[in-house]
């Protein structure tokens, strides 16, 4: 078992990722320690920076008044022991933040990149098959639009019109004030819920969630219409399409059997590098909607140089990246018999 | 002359793309369980006149004349009915295997998805025809290859099967586009005797398209030459090579590698037909 | 003189005008042109002055202030229109910057192989391995907030693209008979690279840094929302969009500046398309593919 082809491509792939994740580390460690600012004025105050005891202090805390190789190799050792430090800011370990910031920013993810791929890809396909004509250059022009928007402003125009004027979804935060959340399976509010069959908690939930998720959907939707119609245009013109038409079968058949199944394999590259846009994308959403998620703790954890979040985040997000690259790669094997292992 | 079928006919065919005229009055015909040759030089037209009795000009093809089979004229069919046609009775065959035949479905799956459409076979009927299929191109192992994809096999055997996924509904035209093109020297035979073997054993009236004289000279039985979207010659192999009725064929024939300055000899035609 | 220079320029010059035929260009181009020269002629159309605090505060749209006044009762018109100078040259400036970095690293990949190749493709993938706003954002936070120090964490994470273009488009190239011939012929291989290489490379390269321009407004408009980039008093878009935030009823300090960054980035990229699709089918799938980031 230990032999198959697929079991050491697995094993490689996941030493290589491994090495990765060191590079990131090292390479969040050195920018933040870049700092030409300090953190330490920045988390303790003005008043408090300037007592030398209290500065002292703080650095023997945190380990700052270490030379720096040393405490790159004190992050690593702990790492190893799933301790990411603890945030100068909530004072509290970086691991539990993470652990309520992730799902947080799970639930609207992966809201928008279902709703993206399934809008994304289905214009794009539309475009192509009807290429020239009126559906394509309208869905040209709104996936030009959909990745030229601002995201950041139009989560702010999003949040007054449909939130402040018009009142027809919640803007802040993930529950309304009076709601206590559902008990804790898996962080995801709307799927706690469900589960501990809590239907108002639940409503509560995806109410919230609306805006945000379709905020971040509108450019992962421009950017799919886009690479899928170019993707399939360059399938339609293949041989193979030809030779299928040829055998007389059914244009749908021809679509769906023959071209859309070529086309996956692009198509799959970019959705993985969707994920990757929506993730920097809700770093600029979560701080419009309040949402309490892994893009709004980032950047707070930036902007007061907290060093140990920083590093915490920037950890989650190359493992993140890393994890989608491999399921995009076992899935071009799954669909491309060229490129599989055995 | 022996009376032969005729089971397609080409009656002065036109096509226009945008501005450029392509066929300028194209006539042949196609009979049952004989091969009919179309040579000629790169844009004389002689794919696209394939092209047009499958059915599958680029969209802004304008096209005139009639294309006659049974007792149908195909210009003037509707798109469903001409599709209906297609695989079914007119089938094609196509230059590169290696580009011709989908990657990622197995050849089993490309095999056996129109027969299922066109014949309403169940799995079982239909993976069983296949086999046969296979074995009638003479690909080996032929269940196995059922299950492997395209890049898996050779470009002579890929092009075996391009014809076996052509015959699985039993057509009774076949047109071949430059079927050995892309293939190698030595492998170009071994397809080109197929075609020629299935064209008798299954009565299909056949149209090779090829630019290549030597390939012609092989197995065609009927020679047609195109120049600039029309036919100049039109008639048996024997007398096209051995005396040319146009110049232009007779150029054709003179600028074969070993023609020294001059039509072939019945000798030298003879030799490439025991090949 | 490069053997294929003369087809390949020939193709673009005849191409690149056709592109300004569609109406997808033509609307980009005049898009692009207006706010260029809103750049430049700068002060020149400026109704009042983008500092000065003088007007009655959080003042909507009125004929006096088309685009109302700010909460430092600032003109929102004026400071919109200030705001082209900072954003736009730095974009500019940010694409150019890429191109040149990404482009030399790209063509020594390329050229060089090896070790250099190994190298500069590891860090390719250890910078594309962050998502570029979260890269940028603690590269920024790192370096201190200003508009260079942006523009500088924005270069970090939009190198590696163009790197990776040229490489592949060298490596590419490098094999062609044309080459070869020119170094049995005794080329120096920093000749053949200058001649034989490079002509054949900038054009593809250039296309898709004309795309990038869109691209790279967002990021530091972006940047510069967060706090990491323009600071006060300066009029930048992406900044006026922040500070917006607090003042949640004055719609129009708002919904401008970030209107005036939706109209470049359009403009940009439908520029960028419409050359694109006047092109080489082939140019095309090659920056295709490079446009993800």
């Amino acid at each position: 078992m230990v032999s198959s082809p697929l079991v050491r491509y697995l094993l490689r792939r996941l030493g290589v990722s491994a090495l990765l994740i060191v590079g990131v580390t090292l390479v969040t460690f050195v920018l933040t320690n870049l700092v030409p600012g300090d953190p330490v004025a920045a988390n303790l105050g003005q008043r408090a920076a300037e007592n030398a005891e209290t500065v002292a202090a703080y650095r023997a805390h945190y380990g700052l008044d270490r030379p720096l190789p040393v405490q790159y190799a004190t992050y690593l050792g702990n790492l190893l022991q799933g301790d990411l430090g603890e945030s100068q800011q909530t004072h509290r370990p970086v691991l539990v933040d993470l652990q309520s910031a992730v799902p947080a920013t799970l639930e609207i993810a992966i809201g928008a990149i279902v709703l993206s791929v399934l809008i994304g890809v289905g214009f794009g396909v539309v475009a192509a098959v009807r290429r020239g004509r009126l559906a394509d250059s309208a869905l040209r022009l709104v996936s030009l639009v959909g990745i030229s928007v601002p995201t950041f402003w139009l989560a702010l125009v999003a949040f007054y019109v449909f939130s402040f004027q018009l009142d027809l979804a919640p803007g802040s935060g993930r529950l309304a004030p009076a709601t206590t959340p559902p008990p804790h399976v898996t962080g995801l509010y709307t799927l706690d819920a469900l589960l501990a069959g809590e239907w108002e908690t639940f409503g509560d939930a995806l109410a919230h969630l609306m805006l945000p998720t379709l905020v971040l959907t509108l450019y992962t939707v421009g950017l799919l219409t886009r690479f899928t119609r170019s993707a399939v245009l360059e399938v339609l013109e293949q041989d193979y399409v030809r030779s299928a038409r040829a055998k007389g079968l059914p244009g749908r058949t021809v679509l769906f059997r023959y071209v859309l199944r070529a086309a996956m394999v692009p198509i799959l590259t970019v959705v993985g590098l969707a994920f990757g846009a929506l993730l920097s994308g809700t770093v600029l959403v979560e701080e419009i909607f309040s949402w309490p998620g892994v893009g709004s703790y980032a950047y707070q954890a930036a902007s007061h140089l907290d060093l140990p979040a920083v590093m915490g985040v920037g950890l989650f997000v190359g493992i993140v990246y890393l994890v989608i690259n491999l399921i995009v790669d076992l899935l071009y094997g799954a669909i491309d018999p060229r490129v599989r292992v055995t | 002359m022996t009376a032969q079928r005729t089971t397609l006919e080409i009656s002065g065919l036109t096509l226009r793309i945008g501005d450029t005229e392509i066929l300028r009055g194209v006539d042949l015909d196609l009979e049952a369980g004989r091969i009919q040759g179309l040579a000629g030089e790169s844009g004389s037209g002689k794919t696209m006149t394939g092209l047009a009795v499958m059915g599958l000009l680029p969209d802004r093809s304008r096209v005139g004349g009639t294309i006659t089979f049974g007792d149908r004229d195909l210009l003037a069919l509707a798109p469903r009915q001409r599709n209906a046609l297609r695989g079914t009775e007119i089938a094609m065959v196509f230059q590169d295997p290696s580009t011709s035949l989908h990657p990622m479905l197995s050849v089993g799956a490309q095999l056996t998805d129109h027969l299922r459409h066109h014949l309403r076979l169940d799995r079982a009927a239909a993976r069983a025809r296949a086999v046969e299929l296979l074995e009638r191109v003479r690909i080996p192992d032929p269940s196995g290859a059922l299950r492997r994809f395209a890049h898996q096999f050779s470009g002579g055997q890929r092009q075996r099967i391009a014809i076996a996924i052509a015959l699985a509904c039993s057509p009774s035209v076949l047109i071949a586009d430059e079927p050995t093109t892309a293939l190698d020297v030595t492998v170009q035979a071994g397809v080109l005797h197929l075609l020629r073997d299935l064209a008798r054993e299954m009565g299909l009236a056949v149209l090779l398209v090829t630019h290549d004289l030597g390939v012609m000279s092989a197995v065609a039985d009927q020679v047609a030459v195109m120049r600039r979207g029309a036919v100049v010659e039109n008639g048996e192999r024997h007398q096209v090579f051995t005396a040319p009725a146009h110049p232009y064929t007779a150029s054709l024939l003179a600028s074969l590698p070993g023609a020294a300055g001059g039509v072939r000899s019945l000798d030298d035609v003879r030799a490439l037909e025991e090949l | 003189m490069s053997r294929l220079d003369g087809p390949l320029r020939a193709r673009f010059r005849t191409r690149i005008p056709q592109a300004w035929r569609t109406p997808l260009g033509i609307t980009g181009a005049v898009v692009a042109l207006v706010w260029i020269l809103i750049a430049v002629l700068g002060p020149a159309l400026w109704p009042y002055d983008p500092l000065t605090q003088d007007f009655a505060r959080l003042e909507p749209p009125t004929g006096a202030h088309w685009f109302g006044t700010d909460e430092l009762g600032r003109d929102v018109f004026t400071r919109v229109l200030a705001g082209a100078r900072v954003t736009v040259p730095l974009a500019v400036l940010l694409v150019g910057l890429s191109v040149v970095i990404g482009g030399v690293l790209g063509l020594a990949a390329g050229f060089f192989g090896r070790w250099v190749d190994e190298t500069v493709m590891r860090v390719t993938d250890l910078v594309m391995a962050f998502p570029t706003v979260i890269l940028a954002m603690v590269v920024a936070a790192s370096l201190g907030a200003s508009l260079l120090n942006a523009v500088l964490a924005a270069l970090v994470v939009s190198w590696p693209a163009y790197a990776r273009v040229t490489r592949g488009l060298v490596v590419g190239i490098r094999q062609a008979d044309y080459v070869l011939a020119d170094r049995l012929l005794g080329f120096s291989p920093l000749r053949s690279l200058g001649t034989d290489i490079v002509p054949m490379v900038t054009g593809p390269v250039l296309i898709l840094a004309s795309l990038d321009i869109g691209t790279a407004t967002l990021l530091l408009s972006g940047l510069s929302f967060l706090g990491l980039g323009a600071k006060p008093p300066t009029a930048e878009w992406g900044s006026m969009v922040a500070t917006a935030i607090q003042n949640f009823d004055s719609w129009w300090m708002g919904v401008f500046p970030g209107l005036a960054i939706l109209t470049v980035v359009m403009a940009f990229n439908f520029l960028g398309d419409a050359l694109r699709d006047a092109l080489d089918p082939r140019t095309a799938g090659v920056l295709g593919k490079a446009e993800t980031r």
